[in-house]
């Protein structure tokens, strides 16, 4: 890394611009406050979280695929690996990436800020984070191990002794974490909201903010809005765990005995949940949008189409998001008009995010397509989130989910359309942004084959679910023995599945190589590789140093999306230059459709 | 959301615009931590409250959330109707008066009172003191009538209704006591360095105040 902006007059405030610029080891890359650094410290931390997560996903599908042959996997070591897997992909891996590693690296870059509105509860964000993810493991070293009821944690079979594995340490040390989690994604989301509201560079209004920002945004004011109820059923939860309260836990006769418990209603702990679970999958999913849309404009070389659109899809299916949580619990036993219009509200969600694809194909439709890595992992994010959407579809009806919940068929839902796909719009962001951050090209042939490796891989191992769940193959089981509808070629797919989840785990050992190894001694990088519009790219030095502009902010005029305009010196005009034409396409209501 | 209003331009480069001393541009003050003179204080109090709005945004979700839970475990067969504790009241009167009064200290604040701040912002403290050792008693009250946390329902409502709002203001406190090292050694001059402290200390006590008559109703009137 270059030392701070390099020719900056001496005279001109120095002390003042930079008299937080860290010089010691300890608060240069601990105990940071600079956004980049804390979004390295959240990048690093969620990919080896996430490294768990896989394993767990590999130890799962071993026992799939030979049921009963590795002595290491019982029953009970299934449903905890599944929980925690499930609990670290979801949470710790994909929530703090996306808005911890992006939202940090990003909002600050993007919209010509110095830093977060308030640095020092950024890094105490991530420090939190730290310790959820701590007490998370932790778990794996009481008495009964980590929690395995479920990554819904449902009670009462969560938290009643023997009635999972892990129902007494494992499940509170998880509550803790989740709750410890909760007030580390709180202290970041202020940190977004605010600082998108308030420390917008002159110029950049919110019309011209580039989609990164808007789902990174949206999704934060998303997370301070559903967290708490998280919290909340947590704390709740909790509190009948250890104190012996009856929140959720109603009158319980366990092997002859009475527990202590009386008239709790577990279906509010499912309310609670899904209340967070469902804007959940949209923390997770709107900032993958965001920087998907930005890369297919800037490898399409050409404006997004219908940014407006985009931006008020955005809106829209954060807002939807709070409306449709009971579509989890269309098996609880709930009245049918409340169904329906559950129903009703999540076809709904389906308008919005289809007015999104529909732009990411039409900004591609005609493109001058430049087929590098990060362009590769966006297309295939609109490809597996086409594929896992739709069936969300089915699933919204009420008459189609109920025989189809509790399958495979949710399973391969929910990994395509979620997991999967924001995993591609990760890797897309990684690989697109790595030549900022890094100041080093990664090496594009491996990048390729990892990119071919997981996309084709992920699709061999989740397509073929949906047949195993419309066969009847259910969901959380440690064996499919007894399940005696299943023809014999659903076990040959569950072989051919693992063999897939495999083949894609090992595929990660080149991303891990391209990686560590483009750090040191990848291709040195210009400022801007991929010639793109966005403020991120033009700062004075790369990788951007404390700070970030030098001794002036930039100013702003125009929009993110002036690529190939007609008539200009060359086909992208940078946010920050002013005069020269533009594209008509701008954000004063004159889009074209 | 309820968000204050935010020009679309940097606060800051305005300011650089009219005069400031600092030179062409100086970025200085752009991180909301450093301590810089007063000029300062209007883009930063305009951060600054809007996190805090964000936050109080967050805590309304977190007790609306337990109140709707309250209303629907009401309905369980099992509930059974807590004792009046009339130190409710009294406690109810002790966090209206400190609210009262950490208004009448940012409003003396902004008119440049340095003595008639520092006398109502202590007084505000220690209402807020009194009425979490109220919460204590009441608390008290309740154990020796017989309901302690897992007695009942609606036990463990109240005391975790209480529980998470005492925090809250018990952080509060941990702020205002930061902040009142600051104002009681301040020289009248410098009032202003303060007011950001002043201001969001007023905001948060406000909005308890609100959240513990919501909960107050609740507990009293809704059972
Ligand atoms: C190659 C990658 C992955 C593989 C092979 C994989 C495999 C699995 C398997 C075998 C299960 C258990 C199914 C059952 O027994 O019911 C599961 C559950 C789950 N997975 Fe994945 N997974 C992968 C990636 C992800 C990602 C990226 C996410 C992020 C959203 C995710 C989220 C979940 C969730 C939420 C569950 C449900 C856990 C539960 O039922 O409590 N997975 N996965
Ligand atoms: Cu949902």
């Amino acid at each position: 890394m270059q030392e701070h902006a390099a020719g900056l007059p001496e005279t001109h405030g120095h002390e003042e611009t930079h008299q937080h610029e860290p010089t010691g080891f300890w608060t240069k890359y601990i105990f940071s406050q600079d956004h980049k650094v804390i979004a390295m410290q959240y990048t690093i931390t969620a990919l080896l979280v996430g490294v768990v997560g896989m394993v767990f996903s590999w130890l799962m599908r071993l026992q799939l695929a030979f049921p009963g042959q590795l002595s290491l996997i019982q029953p009970d070591n299934y449903l905890q690996f599944m929980t925690q897997h499930g609990m670290i992909m979801v949470i710790y891996l994909l929530t703090a990436f996306l808005l911890g590693g992006f939202g940090n690296y990003l909002i600050p870059l993007m919209i010509g800020a110095r830093d977060m509105a308030f640095p020092f509860l950024n890094m105490m964000s991530y420090w939190t984070y730290f310790v959820s993810v701590i007490l998370l493991f932790a778990a794996f070293i009481v008495p009964g191990g980590p929690s395995g009821g479920g990554w819904t944690i449902y009670p009462p079979q969560s938290i009643l002794p023997g009635a999972s594995p892990g129902s007494e340490w494992g499940i509170r040390l998880l509550l803790m974490s989740l709750a410890v989690f909760v007030a580390s994604g709180t202290m970041g989301g202020l940190n977004y909201v605010t600082t998108v509201l308030q420390l917008r560079a002159k110029g950049m209004t919110l019309m011209y903010l580039p989609l990164s920002v808007w789902g990174i945004f949206v999704a934060s004011v998303l997370a301070l809005l559903a967290f708490p109820a998280l919290f909340v059923g947590g704390v709740m939860l909790l509190l009948d765990s250890l104190a012996g309260t009856s929140f959720f836990i109603p009158l319980v006769n366990q092997f002859g005995r009475q527990l202590g418990h009386e008239g709790g209603n577990p279906i509010l702990f499912q309310h609670l949940f899904w209340y967070f679970g469902h804007p959940e999958v949209y923390i997770v999913i709107l900032p993958a949008m965001g920087v998907v849309s930005d890369i297919i404009a800037n490898f399409s070389r050409k404006p997004i189409f219908g940014y407006k659109a985009m931006v008020i899809s955005i809106l829209a299916i954060g807002g939807l998001s709070f409306l449709v949580w009971a579509h989890h619990m269309f098996v609880s036993g709930m009245n049918p008009y409340f169904a329906f219009w559950f129903a009703i509200a999540t076809l709904a969600v389906a308008i919005p995010s289809a007015v999104k694809t529909y732009n990411w194909m039409l900004t591609l439709w005609g493109g001058n397509l430049w087929f590098t890595t990060p362009m590769l992992y966006a297309i295939g994010f609109v490809s597996t989130f086409v594929a896992g959407g739709l069936t969300g579809l089915y699933l919204g009806n009420t008459a189609v989910d109920v025989p189809l919940t509790d399958t495979y068929f949710v399973v391969a839902h929910f990994h395509l359309v979620m997991g999967v796909s924001a995993i591609l719009g990760i890797f897309a962001g990684i690989y697109y942004w790595f030549p900022k951050a890094i100041g080093r090209m990664y090496n594009e042939t491996l990048g390729k084959l990892h990119f071919w490796v997981t996309f084709v891989g992920t699709y061999a191992i989740f397509f073929p679910m949906y047949w195993l769940g419309a066969a009847g193959m259910p969901r959380r089981y440690y064996t499919n023995e007894a399940v005696t509808q299943l023809p014999p070629s659903s076990h040959e797919l569950n072989i051919f599945i693992t063999i897939a989840a495999l083949t894609v785990g090992a595929a990660q050992l080149v991303f891990a190589f391209n990686l560590v190894w483009s750090i040191f001694k990848g291709k040195k990088a210009e400022g801007n590789p991929w010639k793109a519009t966005s403020l991120e790219w033009q700062t004075p030095q790369t990788p951007p140093v404390h700070g970030n502009w030098g001794p002036t902010e930039p100013v702003v005029y125009r929009w993110a999306y002036d690529y190939s305009v007609p008539g200009a010196s060359q086909d992208f005009t940078p946010q920050n230059v002013a005069g020269g034409p533009a594209q008509k396409a701008k954000a004063s209501g004159k889009t074209k459709h | 959301m309820n968000l204050p209003a935010h020009t679309p331009t940097h606060p800051r480069m305005e300011e650089a615009s009219h005069g400031n001393s600092r030179g062409p541009g100086g970025p200085d003050g752009w991180n909301s931590n450093s301590d810089h003179g007063g000029d300062h204080d209007q883009p930063r109090l305009a951060t600054a409250k809007a996190g805090l709005w964000l936050f109080l945004v967050t805590a309304t979700v977190v007790f609306s959330m337990l109140l709707s839970a309250y209303v629907e475990r009401k309905t369980g067969t099992d509930w059974s109707i807590l004792p009046r504790l009339g130190i409710l009241w009294l406690n109810t009167g002790f966090l209206v008066l400190s609210s009262a009064a950490m208004e009448w200290a940012r409003r003396l604040a902004r008119r440049g009172d340095l003595q008639g701040t520092r006398f109502w912002w202590l007084l505000g403290g220690a209402f807020a003191v009194l009425f979490l050792l109220g919460q204590l008693l009441a608390w008290q009250a309740l154990y020796i009538a017989g309901y302690g946390l897992s007695s009942n329902p609606s036990s463990s409502f109240f005391y975790l209704l209480t529980t998470l709002h005492g925090l809250h203001l018990l952080a509060g406190l941990i702020a205002w006591g930061w902040a009142t090292v600051s104002i009681v050694r301040l020289p009248e001059t410098a009032l202003a360095k303060s007011g950001i402290k002043i201001e969001l200390c007023a905001l948060f006590w406000h909005f308890l105040l609100l959240v513990w008559l919501a909960i107050f109703g609740f507990i009293w009137f809704v059972s």
